[in-house]
């Protein structure tokens, strides 16, 4: 390692009940890249929280350029060179790129009018050490999430940022966006910053880490050094146990028994219909890029978002639907994307988010009964394992691999025919991620349809029977177990 | 439940103190015209509410009260409808707007507070035309006696509106607090989206609200019109919709929506009444009515939000 630019020693947190951080170390070295990884609740948010000015730690020191420092509050952190890029963004839509850069911070003339060409001028200068060449004045609304994404990496730059905490910078990027950050990210190593990357995409760390510092229940489980980066060495300190990552055979499935989809036209893609079939008991994976349509498609055969044309055939009779109540009738369930918005209602318990699609199975007369309810509610928490105090929680207080399970009770309680998951372990740590996988293969084996979208390679080329890819609206191939592989899938992704 | 019983203890802190000061709040007259009142704002109120608790509101109340008060008049008094008749006319039409307003809401998707500010200037407007700028009456009620007495007669000592109050507030509590319609109704406040991820009908719920309301609005509006017995166009029922509002937001009702509760709006209810009961048994000059009542609305909810905040603290610390 190079000369430490950050030391935290012996960092130990404590919240009411909970020790958060016990006795943490971690050090970075000038241009060097930090992978922090563990599960959810780890004590990783905490950490970077501590470093970030937001939280005081109870003991232990932070050393900057072998100063000891206090970061009592977020300005602090800024004044010591420290810079975030959150997991949701922190930009303004309705500004432009150089009023996000400069925002609080404006160059002036005569004292209070702002020095637009000034202003455009230095962003852009900072825009195109990330490679974004666009100009200043760019309202950030017509900028893809990636390029807003460079837009707050800019807005750290240009405070000086001597080191970068990056805490789920992909999660919502596609494959090549993801690419292209990795590579800003290694110039940005290059250029002597120093990087705190936090991910659950244990690819990309394998890609630009040098070091990987790992937590386990708030404290340190173990580094691993740049060439004793792999998978199963890192989900070994994160989990504290080995999980195989097992090739499981192909499902069999009855290949006369199909769910058809034909010649569905979604409103963002409206010239390209697009038709497949998923068998009973099998998981297709629906890879591409973000924006190649995907998602439109299961809005549009969940019913959320009308098709303009096409048809969906189950047990070989075509069946309307003009709204999400018609697919749920038709036992088609979707466990969308966004889980805190679409997913769930957060502020309600997870006894009414079980039974919300499902109330009139729970009442007589329209009047709702509640112990039918929890019975229910109780019984789903525990057969998909939901960790809670009890049904009465509100969803909001779960963690997310827990809410996503919240999710999936709501729909396993009525009888699934095709389950459509969007980014099913989006957020969700490992621990949690590998029971939603089982609980997947459970229901295809129990002769579940599944179409499983995911922008993560590994999940696709691991948990699909067959993948098909999307580019731009229409399905450039559908692959078998045996043919698929990362480049198969990339290739027909970028539409070749 | 929290925020209820803050307003619960206001309000029996207001009738004690209230009731040592001026002993005659206590007297059968004072209590009997203070629940009569209660029954008329406590109707609307709850229709006010359900609209709250899906996020909308309705500003048009006060200027429907007007209309239909004017047309009441009309068909009894001018027209000689029979009685039931002249009620059904009103209750149906008023109801209609509440489709309207739920048509434009969830279909056109006009911001509620447009859709009814707008009702609000049109019905007041539409009111004073077609009364001719008079005021308008009931007279003696010759031939509707009952109906009238529905709005100033008591039963067994207790003042007609009170008790239709009490039917109507157990229907809906049983409707918002135990019916699928009603979780729908919290749901659909709470984040829409997700509710539609569920297979909810949003838009009907929603309409549903607006509908609810109207019928509330007509059913409170016709016993108002009988116990002030003369409709002046320009002037009745002005601000009656913001009584309902507070009377939700005292009660727990969230202007954002999916928070709410029959029982908070019932005492929401009473609780305003009181106060203004309160500046006239106390000899308080009556010009400062609003502003007592917008001084003690205010203090209820700055003391709701520190209490909030001190708790919010507590536990992240």
């Amino acid at each position: 390692m190079s000369k430490p630019i950050l030391e935290m020693k012996g960092i130990t947190k404590r919240f009411p009940g909970v020790l958060a951080l016990g006795d943490v170390d971690l050090a970075v070295g000038e241009g060097e890249v930090i992978a922090l990884a563990g599960e959810n609740g780890a004590g990783k948010s905490t950490l970077m929280k501590i470093l970030g000015g937001v939280y005081q730690p109870d003991e232990g020191t932070i050393v900057i350029n072998s100063k000891v420092t206090a970061i009592r509050s977020v300005g602090d952190a800024g004044a010591n060179g420290i810079g975030f890029v959150h997991q949701e963004l922190n930009v303004l839509d309705n500004l432009t790129a150089a009023e996000n850069v400069y925002l609080g911070r404006e160059p002036r003339k005569i004292g209070f009018i702002v020095d637009r060409a000034k202003m455009n001028a230095d962003a852009e200068v900072f825009l195109k050490r990330l490679g974004l060449d666009i100009p200043g004045r760019t309202r950030l609304s017509e900028l893809s999430i990636a390029q807003q994404q460079l837009v707050e990496i800019a807005k750290a730059l240009s405070l000086n940022a001597r080191m970068l905490i990056m805490d789920e910078p992909t999660s919502s990027l596609t494959l090549t966006e993801t690419e292209r950050l990795l590579g800003v990210i290694k110039e940005l190593r290059d250029q002597g910053v120093s990087i705190i990357y936090i991910s659950h995409r244990l690819g990309e760390i394998k890609e630009i880490a040098d070091r990987v510092v790992v937590l386990r229940d708030g404290r340190n489980a173990g580094v691993l050094e740049r060439d004793e980066i792999n998978h199963e060495a890192i989900v070994k300190l994160m989990v504290g146990r080995d999980i195989k990552h097992t090739d499981r055979p192909q499902n069999a499935t009855d290949v006369s028994d199909t769910v058809k989809v034909h010649g569905l036209r979604t409103r963002r893609y409206p010239n390209s219909p697009i038709s497949f079939e998923i068998r009973k008991g099998e998981i297709l994976g629906f890879a591409g890029l973000v924006g190649a349509g995907r998602s439109d498609a299961a809005q549009a055969i969940f019913g959320v978002d009308v098709p303009l044309s096409g048809t969906v055939e189950m047990d070989g009779k075509a069946i309307s639907i003009a709204s999400a109540r018609d697919a749920i009738r038709n036992g088609i369930f979707l466990v969308p994307e966004d889980r805190r918005n679409s997913g769930l209602i957060v502020d309600l318990s997870i006894r009414e988010n079980i039974t919300l699609p499902s109330l009139d199975r729970y009442s007589s007369g329209g009047l709702v009964s509640r112990a039918d309810e929890t019975k229910k509610a109780e019984e789903m928490s525990e057969r998909l394992r939901v960790k809670a105090p009890s049904v009465e929680s509100k969803a909001s207080t779960l963690s997310g691999g827990n809410q996503q399970k919240v999710v999936l009770a709501k729909w396993l309680s009525l009888e699934p025919k095709l389950l459509i998951f969007d980014e099913p372990t989006r957020g969700i740590d490992v621990g949690a991620k590998s029971e939603i996988y089982q609980l997947m293969r459970e229901l295809a084996a129990s002769g579940v349809a599944i179409l499983m979208i995911s922008s993560d390679m590994e999940e696709v080329l691991g948990e699909s029977d067959r993948i098909a890819v999307m580019h731009e609206g229409t399905i450039t191939g559908i692959l078998d177990r045996a043919e698929a592989n990362e480049e198969a899938v990339m290739r027909l992704a970028v539409g070749h | 439940m929290r925020k209820e019983l803050g307003t619960f203890v206001l309000l029996v802190v207001l009738c004690i103190v209230l009731a040592i000061l001026n002993p005659s709040f206590v007297s059968g007259v004072n209590l009997q015209n203070l629940t009569r009142l209660i029954g008329i704002y406590g109707i609307f109120s709850i229709g006010l509410g359900l609209v709250v608790i899906t996020g909308g509101i309705d500003l048009s109340v006060g200027s429907v009260f007007a209309l239909l008060g004017v047309l009441l008049s009309i068909f009894l008094v001018e027209w000689q409808l029979p009685a039931a008749a002249a009620v059904l006319l009103v209750v149906a039409i008023t109801t209609s707007l509440g489709v309207f307003n739920g048509f434009l809401i969830t279909k056109v998707k006009i911001q509620p507070f447009i859709v009814t500010l707008c009702g609000l200037l049109f019905y007041r407007g539409l009111a004073r035309f077609v009364a001719n700028d008079e005021t308008k009456g009931f007279g003696a009620a010759s031939g509707f006696e009952t109906l009238q007495s529905m709005a100033t007669g008591s039963l067994l000592g207790i003042p007609t509106p009170f008790i239709i109050l009490v039917v109507i507030s157990v229907i809906a509590w049983l409707f918002l607090h135990r019916s699928i319609f009603g979780r729908y109704l919290f749901a659909v406040g709470r984040n829409e989206t997700a509710a539609r991820y569920s297979g909810i009908n949003a838009n009907l719920v929603v309409a549903s609200a607006y509908v609810i309301c109207s019928f509330l609005t007509a059913i409170a509006g016709i016993l108002l019109a009988f116990y002030t017995n003369s409709i002046s166009p320009s002037s009745h029922g002005n601000f009656y919709e913001l009584y309902g509002i507070a009377a939700a937001v005292l009660g727990g009702c969230s202007l954002r929506g999916g928070e709410g509760s029959i029982i908070g709006i019932l005492i929401g209810t009473a609780l305003l009444q009181v106060l203004q009961n309160l500046v006239n048994l106390l000899g308080i000059p009556s010009s400062l009515n609003f502003a007592v009542m917008g001084a003690v609305i205010l203090i209820g909810v700055v003391a709701d939000q520190l209490l909030r905040q001190r708790q919010a603290a507590k536990v992240a610390s």
